[in-house]
């Protein structure tokens, strides 16, 4: 079969993207398909157009890449393509969009408010900035709405550290959201087909946030596979976790991020590409389940070209 | 004839988790300190061509004549082409370091060949230093902001890193007195204390002399050495040359580093360290587990380039051109960078540092300079702990003039958004814009002076 493998971009992810594209590329070689790799630019439609690809397998991460993008040119060429279709990329990259997504569907997400910079700039809406205390509660944490891989995530312990954070957040996005901290063990459920693969737990090194630097650098984070949880709250994960796949419209794969404390699960946000590089989660999770990667790469594509199957 | 069987290409697949688990544990425990930073994946995107890259440390090798490059090579091809295909001496052949002589000289500098050794780039000599010098846990004392290429090389020997600040007289040498002071009470000797007097790689800044004496002196009454990394000394485009620390100490408590990198090319890979004999022995032992020589092709190239005698005027053309660069620079930053941004303006050199308003984090600016297709290095590059976040390095060396005025346009822009956007948050009200060209008094020497700090319109030329 011929994979394009599409990477790279203009994404902040870029580097992470061509990591994932570079593992992916190799997989698919050693089952024998022929690879295009595609470092995704101006010449998309052009490289695809004349490769004439049975499937195109996406391994873009961040904006321009896991937000329909890409996914929406292959649709009009009429070329198949690996993860989550168009709209539930669009609902995945966009986290209030997502959290609207999850909390209408009765799902468990912590409590947020999202402003545009035009809010601040046009609205007033610093004025609005002394009822966090009421209303979120500090700590929170401010995140760009679009984007991956914690870039431009901040922590704000008290009111005077938001307006910085705000700046740093809105350096990534025009849209921020402000989220009520949940203190809890870190856990993300890839899901393949519809079926959730063991849970991961991210243990982050002592005194370290799950930041960027930990999430790519060997050894700063441990990652427990499947994560040491109770019958019932792996059920309860689990199932919040296969809940939000479906109400954001995944189809493929896709990783569920969650907090889980005291009160149970709370969904965070859906990757729809998630990293498939050496570190990744869903490569962990899926060789816990018995999946070696090659294999994981063969059950994507299958799911792509014959999406009935899932 | 039979054609030449290739071997099938044999790829490795990628590792699988338990793989990486299982490789982790036989990671040594310096590993935990080499790390991968979220800056450096944004670097990932600064290659694109659309980008303009202020974020490079490149010399200009554009106006090296290529039919130079050409016949130096064919004669060494025709004339020694065995010699020039062997392995060399460890400490470098007597023929480079002649013009390694000449280049030290130029700066009034008259070492002993004997103390002189050939490396690898200035790179290598870091590294041999700390190889000789630094167990794990030691001190290590360098410049805040430091040059970024040496932090690694510290992390890497696990030195204990402590950052004295710089204003626009270069490194704090007041401070760095209290520093040895407190650090004798608490019975802890630094090895060394690593500086970048003249032209400062990221803050273009140059040890005053005042300093550089108090600086030889401290290091001679402590007894601990003084690295003296000297890539840029020759590239002054004005003011006055100062005597490098080397020919003030005498070379007993200074390790001198020099390159060819930034005077004829960082492709060659030469550098150079000038120690104490008893120091030497040691670099030269860690030179040999290393890489037992220098590349003796890029020595003999070196030699047939200074024998041209042609090398003094190609600096003269770097001078001319980095000069203009540099001017184009300043006057873009003082058209186009908000009235809350300071930076410096060095008299040589490849750098200007720019430090913005303390709520803005130039590592997540950078993220949005990127959208707009211009990139810089953030300053926490430069900085161990969590200082320089809201600096940025510039470089005018390896762009052109068109590039840097819309470059620091494009830059400018971003960072205005960022400072309106704040005081949208906070309701803090913005500085008028700066007055153009309007020579500004100078800044008081005070506490409150060391960098960041402004200097327009002096541009030194």
């Amino acid at each position: 079969m011929k994979v394009a493998v599409l990477k790279g971009g203009r994404s902040l992810e870029r580097g992470v993207s061509l990591r994932s594209g570079a593992r992916v590329e190799d997989a698919l070689e050693r089952l024998g398909h022929e690879v295009a790799a595609v470092d995704v630019g101006a010449d998309l439609v052009e490289r695809i157009t004349a490769d004439r690809p049975d499937v195109a397998f996406v391994a873009m991460h961040g904006v321009g890449g896991e937000d329909g993008t890409a996914q929406e040119l292959l649709e009009i060429l009429g070329v198949p393509f690996t993860g989550p279709g168009v709209a539930a990329c669009a609902r995945c990259i966009d986290k209030v969009l997502a959290k609207n997504t999850i909390r209408e569907a009765g799902l468990p997400t912590p409590d947020w408010v999202a402003f545009n910079q035009t809010a601040f700039r046009e609205l007033g809406a610093a004025n609005a900035l002394g009822r966090l205390e009421q209303t979120l509660g500090f700590p929170l944490v401010v995140k760009p709405s679009r984007g991956g891989s914690s870039l431009g995530v901040r922590f704000a312990a008290a009111e005077d550290e938001v307006p910085n954070a705000l700046v740093s957040a809105f350096s990534y996005d025009d849209r921020v959201l402000m989220e009520r901290f949940v203190e809890g063990r870190e856990l993300a459920v890839s899901v393949l087909g519809g079926e959730a693969l063991p849970v991961v737990e991210a243990i982050p090194a002592e005194g370290d946030r799950y930041d960027f630097e930990a999430r790519y650098a060997i050894g700063r984070t441990r990652f427990v596979c499947p994560a040491e949880l109770s019958d019932d709250e792996r059920r309860a994960v689990t199932e919040a976790a296969l809940a939000s796949y479906r109400a954001l419209g995944c189809s493929g794969f896709a990783r569920v991020d969650l907090i889980l404390d005291s009160e149970g699960p709370w969904v965070l946000e859906a990757n729809a590409i998630p990293g498939l590089t050496d570190t990744s989660l869903l490569p962990q999770a899926a060789e816990a389940a018995g999946m070696p990667f090659e294999q994981l790469v063969e059950r994507i594509l299958d799911l792509a070209l014959h999406p009935a199957a899932a | 004839m039979s054609e030449v069987t290739q071997p099938p290409q044999r790829r490795r697949a990628h590792t699988s988790t338990r793989d990486l688990e299982r490789y982790a544990g036989l990671f040594a425990a310096r590993t935990k300190v080499m790390r991968s930073s979220a800056m450096r994946d944004l670097m990932a995107i600064t290659a694109r061509p659309e980008v303009i890259s202020l974020a490079g440390g490149l010399p200009d090798t554009s106006t090296f004549p290529p039919q130079s490059f050409a016949a130096q090579m064919t004669r060494i091809a025709q004339e020694s082409a065995a010699e020039a295909l062997q392995y060399g001496p460890t400490e470098g052949f007597e023929e480079t370091k002649d013009c390694i002589l000449q280049v030290m000289a130029a700066e009034g500098m008259l070492p002993d060949p004997e103390d002189v050794i050939v490396t690898t780039g200035g790179q290598q000599a870091i590294d041999l230093v700390c190889k000789t010098l630094v167990d794990p846990g030691d001190v290590v004392i360098c410049e805040a902001p430091t040059y970024p290429g040496a932090v690694p090389v510290f992390c890497s020997y696990q030195a204990d890193v402590v950052q004295v600040e710089c204003d626009e007289n270069g490194m704090r040498v007041e401070q760095l007195e209290e520093l040895l002071g407190t650090l004798r009470r608490e019975g802890r000797h630094p090895k060394f204390i690593y500086s970048v007097p003249t032209f400062q790689n990221p803050a273009g800044v140059t040890l005053s002399l005042e300093r550089r004496a108090r600086l030889v002196e401290l290091a001679r009454m402590h007894e601990l050495l003084v690295i003296e990394d000297n890539p840029y000394g020759l590239l002054r485009f004005g003011g006055e040359a100062l005597p490098p620390l080397y020919q003030l100490d005498g070379g007993d408590f200074v390790i001198y580093i020099g390159t060819f990198s930034k005077i004829l090319s960082p492709g060659i890979r030469l550098g150079w360290a000038v120690a104490p004999p008893p120091v030497m022995e040691k670099i030269v032992l860690g030179k040999q587990a290393a890489d037992l020589c220098t590349s003796t092709l890029t020595q003999y190239f070196v030699r047939e380039y200074f024998e041209e005698g042609k090398w003094r005027g190609y600096i003269e053309d770097l001078i001319g051109l980095y000069r203009d660069r540099r001017d184009t620079m300043l006057a873009a930053l003082d058209e186009h960078f908000p009235a809350e941004a300071t930076w410096t303006a060095p008299e040589g050199g490849l750098f200007i540092w720019a430090t913005l308003p303390p709520y803005i984090d130039t590592s997540d600016l950078l993220a949005k300079a990127l959208r707009a297709d211009v990139a810089f290095v953030p300053g926490e590059a430069a900085y161990i702990d969590e200082r320089g976040r809201n600096s940025m390095r510039l470089n005018f060396s390896g762009v052109t003039e068109a590039e840097i005025r819309e470059g620091i346009r494009r830059i400018g822009k971003v960072i205005s958004e960022q400072v309106e956007l704040y005081g949208a948050l906070t309701g803090e009200q913005r500085l008028p814009q700066r007055p153009a060209a309007a020579p500004e008094a100078e800044p008081e020497p005070s506490d409150e002076n060391v960098l960041p700090f402004r200097k327009t319109g002096e541009a030194g030329s």
